[in-house]
């Protein structure tokens, strides 16, 4: 391809001069990370910094009997080795639970292991040294004696009666339970005409940043402020809770998060070890830094995923969906994650799951159980990807069995894109979704029909391609709803602070985070536009508690959503207070005033009137001039929350087209398509980019990753050879489009992006994988990964 | 610094460098933590990931399988000097025009494997294709982009300098 470079659109959804809103424009702040100019927390490097390596359990459930660590102490540059029954004098434990999700209950978790380890890889005693290398060598010497104890690694058998319990003050390995009952569920299976019932299992995964977790905390006990340069995506929540377990108020606690090497759900949490490198240099008096190697991502980065759903589908001859009934099981380790719990993935199984059609039977069961593995929590996409393959997977394999195209068949049964707003049969609030405009445009960029006759046509000639699809809904742009109401200290409002510097030019300051995403350029879009500068003169600050407004961070795909509200109406504010100098400095009114390319206008001729660095002269430098009681206000901050939804649902549909080698498994990704709609698109490019990438993290977990444990609570595959990830080899080129369905919950009308790729791929791959393999009469496949050993095993060849 | 360090002096990026160093530290470490070169990142230290990978002596390696007292007299090329050089500030731009970086931490190493790619196709004058720059990119681990914008980037720089 070419690249074209981006100019501006004739009419713009926010129709301001020089708008930016819906435009490709670069992000401006790449150029330092082509350059490797990029600062990660795995760059800092402080004076009197000392480095932090963990000995971690290599058992899944052991009582810690004894810590020798004198060998350890005499170490070369070791500074210091320290117990979690240390620790704990400098730190207060937690626990991850969370009042909407009634009835969840966790353990309190320490920030290093006391007296027990419940997972292979907790950490049970801290060696600080001058340099990483030396903390690791004095680790090998450090002797904990172990008693293992059983371990519990079968959800399936957790709940058991004869299964140990792995918190005696819990009563037993249940950690959360939901159930939903809508419609007459058992009438309308009984009046069906076909009802498909398999059982669904997804691959416990994880994130693998290219950038693994780290974190450099900087106790200063002259000041008594702790300054911690934290590779995280919620700066304000760590703030918060690094003061709360050191018993300090908020205020002496700054979070700083420059560049991050990917975060995707997986940089959101409480790690015990990053809370334990922060108890340490408050404890040593000095910086210490934790940077997680490969193998301890492996074991210790939240997984997620491990659900086993046992699903069925009722439908007429005539394509009407009359029920659907899950039943799912999953595993999340021995503690729920603070604070998120590791209750919402099973909940949004259960409240996502035949979103998309107008169903009205739906019945539902979800457990979530405590195991001796590596904890699961909240990754990119939550829940998402599961509710869509059960859903989209019952979907397709209904239509197969009554004989009905498989897009006839969600054109039956979509919920219609005039019949909102709505609700869902498990309650969720639609404002606005596009599902059959979606759905039809899907179709003809595909060229669907093409590709069917293609299909026919090669598997004549014995080549086995196929077609698989899946509409989804996304939760975006979460409010209060999703994590305040449950009392957990986890903002959904956020804010922006726009202000004017002496030479006319703008900084923004956010709440919201840098990840990659680009809600930098996001936000920079939306202020120039809103306030009526070029792009070039707008600085973004972000990831910094002392210079940003209190803000929520990102996650749950809400910076451009929710953070770029903020912006726009911050820039707006600004425009005003800038307009009310400009027309004391005028004698003009200054409504009758605008700020175009920088320049203050008469709105009504464009005319020039007074160049923003003039104003900013006067106002910094010659108040004087200014009418007496006149003070001119060049900073304005705007906070945004959506109130009128609980959450601002996206929609769209995907495709995939591959070929199956029936002699070795092996899938081959020919091409994938993505439709959605996010309301609002500030910057197509990041938007694709977004559905892109996300494509392809869904790809990875339908065909590749996944966290193996054998029964003793062992990770099997915790390194990048033997965890496969997707590369650019085996992976397609992905097509996207657009519907646009913007939220009338803020001017902008932006729902999320970041996530719709994940939801949907996996249920895709696994739906085109099966239309393959049909003429075969291969047993449907619904065991993620789908492995060339599971492919050939469903094709009776091994 | 154990008694064992060793006296090693290389070029990097143009500058002698003469340091003592443990034979078992890596290349990149080395870089990164003795010398503050950041830019060669390290992402999985097995030489899967390829965040770290650099030139030495005109070929592109990990920095993580290789040891700093390997590199004696060697030509060590980082991202800060193929940057400083202009040698692929083409390749910088189009990865900026078409956004094919989004945290930007395997950046520096994918932008080094394909300079490394281009040099030979211009070499043999030939324009490698999307499925050759998938091919030559695949051991460079990128979890952000899906890869699909980096195939593009690379493919409009290919054509650039074969003038087409």
């Amino acid at each position: 391809m070419k690249i074209t470079p981006d100019s501006p659109p004739t009419l713009t959804a926010l129709d301001r001069p020089n708008s930016y809103i819906g435009r490709s424009v670069p992000r401006p702040n790449l150029h330092r990370l082509t350059q490797g100019r990029g600062l990660y927390v795995s760059d800092v490097a402080l004076p009197r910094m000392a480095h932090v390596a963990f000995v971690r359990s290599p058992h899944a459930h052991a009582r810690i009997k004894s810590i020798a660590a004198d060998a350890a102490k005499n170490s070369p540059g070791v500074i210091a080795v320290v117990t979690g029954a240390e620790l704990a004098k400098v730190m207060t434990p937690w626990v991850g639970v969370l009042t909407h999700l009634k009835g969840l209950k966790s353990a309190p978790q320490s920030p290093i292991a006391v007296n027990v380890a419940c997972w292979q890889g907790e950490a049970v005693c801290a060696v600080v040294a001058r340099s990483r290398a030396q903390a690791e060598d004095a680790c090998e010497l450090v002797e904990v004696s172990y008693e293992e104890l059983p371990a519990v690694t079968d959800p399936e058998t957790a709940l058991d009666p004869k299964t140990p319990v792995i918190h005696a003050s819990l009563g037993d390995n249940l950690c959360f339970e939901r159930k939903l009952d809508v419609g007459s569920v058992d009438k309308a299976f009984a009046e069906s005409d076909a009802v498909v019932e398999t059982t669904f299992m997804f691959g416990r995964h994880t994130g693998v940043t290219t950038e693994p977790r780290a974190v450099v905390a900087d106790w200063n006990e002259g000041e008594r402020r702790m300054t911690v340069y934290h590779a995280t995506q919620a700066p304000h929540m760590m703030q918060d809770l690094f003061a709360k377990h050191l018993s300090l108020a908020a205020d002496q606690v700054r979070v700083l998060t420059k560049d991050v090497g990917g975060s995707f759900g997986i940089k959101v949490h409480t790690y015990a070890d990053e809370m334990a490198t922060v108890a340490l240099s408050k404890l040593l008096r000095r910086p210490v830094k934790f940077v997680a190697d490969r193998i301890e991502s492996f074991v210790t980065d939240i997984h997620a995923r491990d659900h086993r759903v046992k699903a069925k589908i009722g439908v007429k001859k005539d394509g009407t969906i009359t029920a659907f009934e899950i039943d799912d099981l999953t595993g999340i380790g021995p503690y729920s994650v603070y604070p998120r719990t590791s209750g919402i993935e099973a909940n949004q199984v259960v409240i996502l799951t035949g979103g998309p059609y107008t169903c009205a039977n739906y019945r539902a069961q979800a457990r979530v159980v405590f195991t001796n593995k590596n904890v699961m929590c909240q990754y990119r996409a939550v829940g998402h990807p599961i509710a869509v393959a059960v859903t989209e997977g019952l979907v397709e394999l209904a239509a197969a069995k009554i004989g009905m195209d498989p897009l006839e068949l969600r054109r039956r049964n979509l919920i219609a894109d005039d019949a909102y707003p709505c609700a869902s049969a498990a309650g969720l609030k639609f404002e606005q979704l596009s599902h059959h405009e979606a759905l039809a445009h899907l179709d003809a960029m595909m060229n669907y029909a093409g590709l069917r006759a293609e299909q026919k046509k090669l598997r004549g000639q014995g080549i086995y391609r196929g077609i698989g699809f899946a509409s989804f809904i996304e939760v975006t742009n979460p409010s209060a709803a999703f994590y305040g109401v449950g009392g957990a200290r986890i903002s959904s409002q956020d804010g922006a602070t726009v202000k004017l510097d002496s030479q006319g030019a703008v900084t923004v300051h956010s709440g919201v985070t840098e990840q990659g995403q680009g809600a930098e350029s996001v936000l920079a879009q939306c202020v120039a536009t809103s306030f009526g500068v070029s792009m070039d003169k707008v600085r973004v600050i972000t990831g910094d508690t002392d210079n940003t407004p209190y803000g929520g961070g990102t996650w749950a795909s809400r910076a451009a959503g929710i953070g770029g509200e903020a912006a726009w109406q911050a820039g707006k504010a600004l425009r005003g207070n800038v307009l009310a100098v400009a027309g004391a400095m005028l004698q003009a009114k200054p409504e009758d005033l605008d700020i175009r390319n920088g320049v203050v206008v008469d709105k009504a001729t464009d005319t020039e009137r007074l160049s923003l660095e003039e104003l900013a002269r006067v106002a910094y430098f010659r108040p004087d001039t200014l009418a007496p009681g006149f003070q001119a206000e060049l900073m304005a901050t705007r906070h945004y929350v959506p109130r009128a939804w609980p959450f601002a649902f996206t929609n769209g549909i995907q495709a995939s087209y591959l070929e199956v080698d029936t002699d070795t498994g092996f899938v081959k990704l020919l091409k994938h398509w993505c439709i959605e709609d996010c309301g609002t698109i500030i910057n197509p490019q990041l938007v694709d980019e977004q559905i892109r990438g996300g494509v392809v993290q869904g790809i990875g977990a339908a065909l590749f990753e996944q966290c193996l444990y054998d029964e003793r609570g062992q990770m099997l595959n915790g390194n990048m050879a033997d965890y496969l990830v997707p590369m650019a080899a085996e992976m397609p080129d992905i097509t996207c489009g657009h519907v646009v369905s913007p939220t009338a919950d803020s001017e902008l009308g932006a729902k999320g992006a970041g996530e719709a790729g994940t939801a949907g791929a996996p249920a895709c791959i696994m739906n085109a994988i099966n239309d393959a393999l049909r003429p075969l009469g291969a047993h449907p496949l619904t065991d993620m990964p789908f492995t060339p050993g599971k492919i050939l095993r469903a094709l009776g060849k091994v | 610094m154990s008694d064992h360090a060793l006296d090693v002096s290389m070029t990097i990026n143009g500058e002698r460098v003469a340091e003592r160093v443990e034979p078992r530290k890596t290349l990149v470490d080395f870089l990164r933590d003795d010398l503050g070169l950041t830019g060669s990142h390290v992402g999985c230290e097995h030489g899967v990931c390829g965040a770290c990978t650099m030139r030495v002596d005109g070929a592109i390696v990990r920095g993580c399988l290789m040891l700093a007292v390997q590199c004696e007299g060697a030509q060590v090329e980082t991202i800060e000097g193929l940057s400083d050089s202009g040698e692929i500030a083409d390749l910088q731009a189009a990865f900026e025009a078409r956004n094919a970086l989004q945290c930007g931490y395997c950046t520096p190493g994918m932008i080094a494997a394909a300079q490394d790619l281009l040099k030979r196709a211009e070499e043999t004058k030939s324009v490698p294709s999307r499925d050759d720059i998938r091919e030559h990119l695949s051991g460079n681990y990128c979890r952000c982009t899906g890869y699909h914008a980096i195939v593009d980037a690379v493919e409009a720089v290919a054509l650039a300098r074969a003038g087409k």
